[in-house]
């Protein structure tokens, strides 16, 4: 039944991949990216990574939609047809399916327990981590403790995507927000004269939270953790943004704070790294952070899971802002 | 079981070349970007493939679980953090796109060669 379900998720996700493709309509083929990464979803939930369908589920279908449909706003909704040197490329694609499906061949055999994956440094992890960091989720032990220092540059590379943003579009016009232009529903009044998506959306919003808050924090004994966290609170107030127009949403979560949210996130990380320092471990040992190295680890986690949140909400936040405000061209 | 391990080799492959195509292939830089997006979401599918294990679950210790056999949390935590920086990078490339369209007036491949031309 499994496998029937796989293989149907796996069939859908090419034809959908192809319908993307070959569309001129982009908003059609955004929308499709955002089926194509639930598809995604859905076959990593298959595949037992609980941790990745989630995060894939909120910021692939999520997030990125909203992105991309905003970028659409400001650059046309439809693509010029014809494409160039399309037989070359043809050919060069077509060769390299048939190379890297050849490859496919020496590969281990699918869910194969002795693979070379298996025998290296995870089994040592699954072994250890009830016993070194107390927790039940592996994925997060592992990537918040044994490879802390994995997931500070990854929050780095974040943190530095969000200042890139804000660069690229200078800094914001120093006109009151009421007087910005939102392209997310003409001057920015959002869905505010539809009772229905009013109602109902305003109704979510703290469902939105309250599970955002509990991914966050349930993330060290069930599938979650900052990153998908920061992620689904991002899409609260991103939902609020769409319902009660840019400006409002700039209102309730101002441009510093949101600033303040992207450094203080990644300046949290690094800070526990420092504090274990200074008790006399090493950078990012949170062993040393109490008494009981256990409890020290599970402080650690805490308090780094929650910056990651917070830098991954305040980057995805000041993006979407960035878009919104920019204005027709 | 083999069959499936196969098929799912292949729709990655087959995956990658699709976003491959629209990178080489499309002149309208938006859809170069879906196609990178796609390209990437291959390369997840490949990982999160390779850390299934015949009969055992997601990485979450049970407590009272007689001789439990878990997935590798290896791969997931490695694309679990690669989601979130390709959300991050592909923003920075619509945030590129858009003032490519403000400074140039269009987003298609050759309509901005022309203008750089003249």
């Amino acid at each position: 039944m499994t496998v029937l379900f796989g293989v149907f998720l796996l069939t859908l996700l090419v034809i959908t991949a192809l319908a993307i493709v070959r569309t001129q309509h982009l908003f059609a083929a955004v929308i499709l990216t955002g089926v194509f990464s639930l598809l995604m979803a859905a076959n990593f939930f298959l595949l037992d990574a609980a941790d990745v369908a989630l995060t894939e589920a909120a910021i692939g279908a999520g997030i990125s939609t909203v992105l991309f449909l905003s970028a659409l706003a400001l650059t046309g909704e439809y693509e010029r047809a014809g494409s160039t040197n399309r037989l070359l490329a043809l050919g060069v694609v077509a060769v390299t399916t048939l190379l890297v499906i050849y490859a496919t061949f020496d590969k281990p055999r699918f869910g194969d327990p002795e693979a070379p994956v298996h025998q290296h440094v995870a089994p040592w992890y699954l072994e250890r981590t009830p016993e070194l960091i107390g927790i039940p989720n592996v994925v997060t032990a592992v990537l918040g403790s044994f490879r802390g220092y994995d997931t500070l540059g990854e929050v780095f590379v974040v943190f530095t995507a969000g200042i890139g943003i804000v660069f690229l579009f200078g800094a914001r016009r120093q006109r009151k927000p009421e007087a910005l232009r939102s392209v997310i529903g003409e001057l920015g009044e959002g869905l505010r004269h539809y009772l229905v998506p009013r109602v109902v959306g305003r109704l979510l919003i703290p469902f939105i939270l309250l599970f955002g808050l509990y991914v966050q924090f349930h993330g060290e004994y069930g599938p979650g953790g900052g990153f998908q966290a920061g992620a689904i609170v991002a899409a609260a107030f991103i939902l609020y943004a769409l319902l009660e127009g840019e400006a409002q949403a700039l209102r309730v979560l101002p441009t510093r704070v949101l600033t303040g949210l992207v450094a203080g996130g990644a300046l949290l990380y690094g800070a526990v790294g420092v504090a274990g320092i200074l008790l006399g471990g090493n950078f990012l040992d949170y062993s040393v952070l109490a008494s009981d190295p256990i409890a020290g680890q599970h402080l650690g986690l805490l308090l780094i899971e929650a910056g990651v949140g917070i830098t991954v909400t305040g980057v995805l936040l000041s993006v979407f802002h960035a878009f919104a405000g920019r204005g027709h061209i | 079981m083999e069959l499936l391990g196969l098929y799912h080799y292949w729709v990655f492959a087959i995956l990658l070349m699709i976003g491959f195509y629209a990178v080489i292939a499309k002149p309208n830089l938006i859809k170069k970007l879906i196609g990178l997006s796609i390209f990437q979401s291959a390369v997840f599918l490949l990982y999160i493939t390779m850390d299934k294990v015949e009969g055992g679950t997601a990485p979450i210790i049970q407590d009272g679980v007689v001789d439990p056999l878990y997935s590798n949390p290896l791969p997931q935590v490695l694309i679990l953090t690669a989601i979130v920086v390709s959300i991050s990078t592909t923003a920075l490339g619509l945030g590129i796109v858009v003032r490519i369209k403000e400074e140039y007036g269009s987003i298609e491949e050759h309509e901005i060669q022309e203008t750089d031309r003249r």
